[in-house]
């Protein structure tokens, strides 16, 4: 009898090897079909329109035009008399080019009335709502005694998820069923219960299908508005229809990550020991909710804390979840207000960092990953006190930042078949983001049944195979681990059942590696793969996995909690501003590994997503108009492979890590590049630049300020 | 709006230097403003074309492809919108990202800003022309070893742009391919992947 549990290390052929993506080959040579990609027979073009005021009355919506313009096949308009923010759609068409849709869309008149608003979020007075408050300790107290009180204010703007593949879907009504080709991180629970009754389509008729999705980050988990209107153009016109967003739309309503401006208070004594954290924070999520980001941060064992949150609602689109909620923020700021604790201790960053660790969660992992992140970035010959670097305009410094992240599996079906020739299939209804959850189901499987990768085929990303979570907060490499091993394993001991009468022993002397079934005592004595599986007869067997995350994690199959260690390396030119990265390394672990390749891959990302949340990312809202003024690529900007420099990744893996089981990767290596960054430049230019993205001009006023101050 | 040609090596520009030397940008929409005035021209002056809907040929890795379209659309929205060539991706449908990078001529242009009538007559390759997933080619197999790709969006543009670049520089060296793929973005963050997968099809000399 084969078990569930993870293997040794000893004992791995694929488990925690580099392996490449088997959709590579799909991907890399455009084979790779998108919802975007998807062009169905007879398709019609959708096009919204949006509002162009941050809010206004709405008290009319005039449709006539685009319904006369040839080509146009249906035309759908809200009821809605208000409108909250600049993007919000109010109507729609679908045509039958993009072209004739675009023409259309521009010929619907709407009369608006723009009213009052507002999109500013730096001001806390500006929160109506009631703030929220949070207190541990004598706060008071602990900073009349501390030796040193630092006050800070720090913060960072709203950005945007920017995912390539805009949001969006194809919609196909036909004979009462609802066929859907979204662009979803949430294949089995997309199609809810109001896509259904929006046309009329019970939920066991509406089929999803995601096969390849260009970038989620935590912004497409629903149907949202634009699926409910393309299902609707679909009914109304019997015909497939495709709305996907444009850039604009993109940008403005379909993800913001909130904003968070603090300012912190931090006591400390003279050898570092940091005493007490006091924060007031103000931001925006939108339209939506705000809650505050969590300082301080990774140091939760600090005895006194009071954090005192306000959120203020803008005329802007809505937040979404954005890798890792909230993380970012509380990192930066935390990392940010602690970093200029030590400068002003005229203290080591990496000695204070040190010096703290027994008030984390993780004293540990924490102290070994900051030993290693030191050594692979040189930190002894580089590191110098804040502000002390060589002579010369362009300024070298380091800067140091800690996370960390949950990433329990989360709920999730998979079934394995074996069949009587020996190929082997599982199916679920997971999706795959592009952080190789195929492949990660490829390799749990083959490992478990002891073959080669390219021996099993993986189905996913259609809401017809079993459950399994959406993709967020990097719960599905445990969850999808978990249900495909305990499937494999399930499906294997039937072909065990029957080999190990063959082979004249009892099941659970028998193993599978290397393309037989085997006497683990004798490995001479063994059945070929194939062979094996002809003892099924004619039935294939099909054994469901479940991943129920409380089992699994006593299982050991899975766990959560995680540290991550990075540092920064950059150069400031203190006569133009610019910030250029030289280096950064990231010190990560995440349990046992899968596959080394893309999880390394996740980390590398995380680092240039990071860097360019911390160089270059805001949403700029202008306040006279209330419009996002960069909703597009060219002044949204995202680093290029120019911007990113020399970047370096070690995963924490073998004893201690491995034997946690898997944990997921997706959220944690993003959240520190915001502090290691800020930390750099405030180390190489001897100035706290208080406010992401770290432009020219904002390093440049921060310079001015402390020649003002000296 | 042919003049890209003329420079002698455009895979060495900047983005924007780029842009510039192919003029587009403002060509497109400048067209469709332009729509009404020129209807009314047309009558009188052959060799405007449209508003409606005109035959063009387009020569689509190596095939010949006849479509309709108006004038005003794009050469990308014709391959993905008419022909179902779907491997350049629509991102920022303005000339920044990349994503939509087709070979004309050999040249790697940005196809969301060249229109479809333009690009009659000249030999237009798509990421699907260079390679299949059964037989990559060298910058296809090196992006696959290398994992330089995640959700994967931005990969054919990278992938094509790659390719012309390799074929023109086979000797580069990183900072030259850094310059060399400088006109095209990711969003999930797969350079470092791409930087050691281009240097590697680079020494795969002719082999792209």
């Amino acid at each position: 009898m084969a078990t569930s549990q993870w293997p040794d290390a000893a004992q791995r052929s694929l488990l925690g090897t580099r392996i490449s993506r088997v959709d590579g080959p799909l991907k890399t040579t455009g084979a790779a079909k998108y919802s975007y990609d998807q062009n169905r027979p007879g398709m019609l073009w959708a096009k919204v329109v949006s509002s162009p005021h941050a809010k206004a009355e709405v008290s009319g919506i005039d449709t006539s035009a685009a319904e006369a313009l040839k080509g146009v096949k249906a035309v759908w308009k809200d009821d809605l008399k208000e409108v909250q923010y600049a993007g919000q759609i109010v109507a729609a068409v679908a045509a039958e080019t993009e072209e004739i849709a675009v023409e259309a869309a521009n010929l619907i008149k709407v009369d608006y009335k723009p009213v009052e608003h507002v999109v500013k979020d730096t001001d806390p007075e500006l929160s109506k709502e009631r703030p929220s408050k949070r207190e541990a300790g004598k706060v008071e107290e602990a900073l009349a005694k501390a030796d040193i009180v630092h006050s800070g204010h720090y913060g960072l703007p709203v950005i945007t998820h920017c995912c390539l593949e805009p949001h969006g879907q194809v919609m196909e009504l036909r004979e009462g069923e609802l066929y859907v080709w979204p662009s979803t991180q949430n294949v089995s629970g997309y199609a809810d219960r109001v896509l259904g009754e929006t046309v009329e389509v019970p939920q066991n008729k509406i089929h999803v299908d995601c096969q390849h999705m260009g970038g989620g980050f935590g912004s497409k988990f629903g149907v949202d508005k634009w699926g409910t209107i393309n299902a609707i153009l679909a009914k109304q016109t019997g015909r497939p229809v495709k709305l996907m967003l444009d850039r604009d739309l993109e940008l403005m309503i379909a993800g913001n990550r909130p904003s968070a401006f603090a300012s912190i208070k931090v006591g400390a004594m003279k050898d570092g020991t940091v005493t007490a954290v006091d924060t007031e924070v103000w931001g925006t999520g939108g339209s939506g909710g705000f809650n505050a980001p969590p300082v301080p941060y990774v140091f939760t064992k600090i005895p006194n804390t009071r954090i005192v949150g306000k959120g203020i609602r803008t005329n802007r689109g809505g937040q979404r979840a954005w890798r890792a909620p909230n993380h970012p923020q509380g990192c930066f700021l935390t990392m940010s207000a602690l970093a200029d604790v030590a400068a002003a201790l005229k203290m080591d960053e990496l000695e204070f960092f040190q010096k703290n660790v027994a008030q984390t969660d993780r004293a540990e992992v924490y102290t070994e990953e900051l030993k290693i992140a030191a050594d692979l970035i040189g930190y002894k010959a580089k590191a110098h006190l804040r502000g002390a670097g060589a002579a010369g305009p362009v300024k070298r410094g380091l800067g140091i930042s800690m996370h960390t992240w949950g990433g329990r599996g989360h709920p999730s079906e998979c079934d394995v078949t074996i069949n009587p020739d020996g190929s082997v299939e599982a199916r679920l209804g997971s999706q795959d983001l592009g952080v190789g959850t195929r492949t990660s189901v490829g390799i749990v499987v083959a490992e478990t049944l002891g073959l080669p990768l390219a021996a099993v085929r993986v189905q996913l990303g259609k809401n017809e195979y079993s459950k399994s979570g959406a993709s967020g907060g990097s719960t599905t490499i445990g969850g999808i681990a978990t249900s495909s091993r305990l499937a494999a394993t399930a499906a294997l001991n039937e072909v065990m059942a029957k080999a190990a009468g063959q082979l004249g022993v009892a099941a659970d002397a028998l193993e599978a590696r290397d393309g037989n079934i085997r006497v683990t005592a004798d490995p001479t004595k063994k059945i070929a793969w194939k062979n094996a599986c002809s003892l099924l007869g004619a039935n294939a067997v099909t054994k469901r996995g479940v991943c129920v995350p409380g089992d699994a994690e006593k299982e050991k199959m899975i766990s959560q909690g995680v540290g991550g260690v990075q540092i920064a390396d950059v150069s400031v030119d203190v006569e133009t501003g610019v910030v250029t990265l030289n280096e950064m390394v990231a010190v990560q672990d995440c349990g046992l590994v899968i596959n080394l390749k893309t999880a390394e891959s996740q980390v590398y990302g995380a680092l240039i997503m990071g860097i360019t949340y911390a160089l270059y990312e805001e949403a700029v809202y202008d306040l006279r108009t209330g419009r996002m003024l960069n909703a597009d690529m060219e002044f949204y900007r995202l680093a290029g492979i120019r911007d990113v420099g020399q970047l370096k990744v070690h995963m924490m893996t073998g004893k201690g890590y491995d034997d946690r089981g898997v944990i997921g990767l997706g959220e944690p290596p993003v959240i520190s590049p915001g502090g290691a960054i800020a930390n750099a430049v405030a180390n190489a230019a001897g100035v706290r630049v208080p406010n992401l993205p770290l432009t020219p001009d904002r390093v440049l006023a921060a310079l001015s300020q402390k020649g003002a101050m000296a | 709006m042919s003049e890209h040609e003329s420079s002698s090596d455009p895979s060495s520009l900047s983005r924007r230097g780029f842009l510039k030397g192919i003029g587009v940008g403002t060509a497109a929409t400048g067209l469709i403003t332009a729509v009404k005035p020129l209807a009314e021209a047309a009558g009188n002056d052959p060799s405007l074309l449209g508003p409606g809907e005109i035959p063009v040929t387009l020569a689509v890795n190596g095939q010949s492809r006849k479509l309709n379209v108006e004038p005003r659309v794009t050469l990308l929205d014709a391959l993905r919108n008419r022909l179902d060539v779907t491997g350049p991706k629509k991102v920022c449908d303005r000339g920044t990202c990349g994503a939509c990078t087709v070979l004309v001529d050999g040249n790697p242009i940005y196809s969301c800003s060249m229109l479809a009538v333009e690009a009659e007559g000249r030999a237009i390759t798509t990421v699907e022309g260079l390679g299949t997933p059964d037989r990559l080619n060298a910058v296809q197999k090196a992006f696959v070893d290398h994992d330089a790709q995640q959700c994967g969006f931005c990969t054919p543009g990278f992938v094509t742009a790659a390719t012309a670049y390799v074929r023109k520089h086979p000797n580069a060296g990183t900072d030259e391919i850094c310059r060399g793929l400088g006109g095209n973005l990711c969003r999930c963050g797969t350079y470092a992947g791409m930087l050691l997968a281009v240097a590697d099809a680079a020494k795969a000399k002719g082999g792209v």
